[in-house]
């Protein structure tokens, strides 16, 4: 079993489309959906982990291709700046994964894992610094 | 056992050696404290954390024609200008005009002095918006220009109350959840945050002021800068460990340095969500290895520093002195302590990280000469306590 994480941006004429479903039971995928907002008769964007089959993920990423979106590797949802990090650790406490750490507790450097990340976007709230954005961010 | 003139002439000759607060204690325990005082000249303490107490006088040079300006806005955010014709202070807590601050609770706060302060050392354009009422030798009444640092004549960092030798740990006993300037607290204690350095800080490695005084040569984010006074709410006579460590927040110093020469690094915007916004700024002090009793003082380890564990929901605002329980900083940085019965998770607001970098930088720039200490001229008041402000009618 392997997961790929994408971010799917629907344009107005794919909203009504049961893409999840498809994937589901035409692909034999395992569908996991972190983060969606989909208004209809406008945009919208789904954030999933697609678990299954290596070929079937495969051939689930080519269906979706053939569709009218835009598709992003999930590192395009939050983003940890390194450069504004500084290391303090008050968003820690927030995350509810796991995904922000220190590496070890003797230096205290921070460490960002990407691939457990949940989007919940509690760290954005809890950076005094502004080390996080998100395309998910409500401004 | 050893003079300030003697470390310096060492260090000038690039024979002196110099450890880290995060390394000496190890060193010690190996070597022992007597024969490390007489090897070890210097050790250096640092921290890293937002500091509220932070701001800048800035001189802008004249205009043509001049102008005494009356009110300014740097970036949007109001800076004090009853100082003289373009002498101003900006202060770290200042929020931008038209903030709603907290109309819309929680307020984001995304911009604010410490930012400018932050653009300012990061060499970035700033908008200056002044006003004056016109005199006849100032008869200019208005200026707007973007200028940045390069453009002005000073701009000196002078910082009423940095590192607070010790600092409360906030937690939340309420229901609901809390927004304050130790971040967002959970209801029904469910993380809490503390913010020190613990062992790498400054004031916890030398717990009575032997050394840090009023004149004593600091490293202010990259700047040689020094302490100019003792800090406001300096307060000493607190409860204190055996080891002579304040059990709260105790000792505070004033800093001054040129922002010319800081490091962008180290001097940065905070914003607190439902708070405001303040300055997070990088300390390093050197600690002369003067005798044994003030190496001693610098072995101190995080499980030997005790802070109090203070529910911001009810205690904090309303003063009730209740204190919870002691945490030590070994436990804190743990990431998870017991209260009670109950498991909390630990966040920080002081990067020990940070910290550490600085203590190595300052090792680094006293071990090549490039860094001389300076000896104080004043002490530190001891058995100095606080007051609180009263409020009283009019006689």
């Amino acid at each position: 079993m392997k997961s790929k994480k994408v971010l799917i941006i629907l344009p107005k004429t794919e909203i009504e489309k049961p893409i999840v479903n498809d994937l589901i039971k035409y692909y034999d995928l395992t569908i996991k959906i972190i983060r969606a907002k989909i208004t209809p008769e406008e945009e919208g964007y789904i954030l999933i982990n697609i678990i299954g089959a290596a070929d079937d993920i495969e051939r689930g990423i080519t269906f979706l291709n053939t569709l009218n979106i835009q598709m992003q590797d999930a590192e395009r949802g939050l983003q940890w700046h390194e450069d504004h990090c500084v290391h303090c650790g008050n968003c820690l406490s927030h995350c509810p994964t796991g995904s922000l750490s220190f590496i070890d507790r003797v230096t205290m450097q921070f460490n960002f894992n990407k691939e457990t990340c949940i989007e919940c976007l509690n760290c954005i709230q809890n950076c005094p610094h502004g080390a996080f954005s998100s395309i998910f961010e409500q401004k | 056992m050893k003079t300030y003139d003697e470390i310096n002439k060492k260090i000038e000759a690039k024979k002196a050696v110099v450890m880290t607060a995060h390394e000496i204690m190890d060193y010690v325990d190996k070597k022992g404290l007597d024969a490390a005082a007489k090897e070890v000249d210097v050790v250096t303490t640092a921290t890293f954390g937002p500091m509220c107490s932070s701001g800048c006088f800035l001189n802008f040079g004249q205009s043509t024609p001049k102008i005494r300006i009356s009110e300014a806005w740097i970036d949007d955010v109001l800076v004090y200008s009853g100082v003289a014709a373009v002498d101003m202070y900006l202060g770290a807590t200042q929020l931008r005009h038209n903030d709603p601050a907290n109309m819309y609770f929680p307020g984001e706060f995304r911009f604010g002095g410490g930012h400018v302060i932050e653009k300012l050392v990061a060499g970035e354009d700033l908008q200056l918006f002044a006003l004056s009422y016109g005199t006849q030798e100032y008869p200019n009444r208005e200026v707007r220009t973007v200028f940045n640092i390069n453009d002005l004549n000073q701009a000196i960092m002078v910082n009423p109350r940095n590192c607070y030798q010790n600092y409360n740990v906030a937690i939340n006993c309420s229901d609901k959840k809390i927004y304050t300037y130790l971040g967002q607290l959970k209801k029904n204690m469910k993380n809490l945050t503390y913010c020190s350095a613990g062992q790498l800080s400054p004031l916890l490695n030398d717990p009575f002021y032997k050394t840090i005084g009023v004149g004593t040569k600091v490293w202010l984010a990259g700047a040689q800068g020094h302490v100019y006074s003792e800090g406001t709410q300096h307060c000493s006579d607190g409860e204190r460990s055996e080891n002579g460590v304040p059990t709260g927040g105790a000792g505070t110093l004033a800093l001054t340095g040129n922002m010319k020469d800081m490091h962008p690094e180290f001097v940065r915007g905070a914003s607190f969500r439902g708070y405001g916004v303040s300055l997070s700024l990088g300390v390093g002090i050197p600690i002369p290895i003067l005798n044994t009793e003030i190496l001693k003082h610098t072995c101190v380890r995080d499980r030997d520093i005790l802070a109090p564990v203070i529910d911001y929901s009810v205690d904090y605002p309303q003063k009730t002195g209740k204190i919870i329980c002691q945490l030590n900083y070994e436990q804190l940085k743990s990431g998870e302590v017991t209260i009670g019965e109950k498991s909390v998770s630990v966040s920080s607001l002081s990067s020990y990280n940070k910290a550490l970098k600085i203590a190595n930088i300052l090792k680094d720039e006293i071990s090549s000469g490039d860094f001389l200490l300076a000896e104080p001229h004043q002490m530190l008041p001891m058995n100095q306590g606080m007051k609180s402000l009263e409020i009283r009618e009019p006689k």
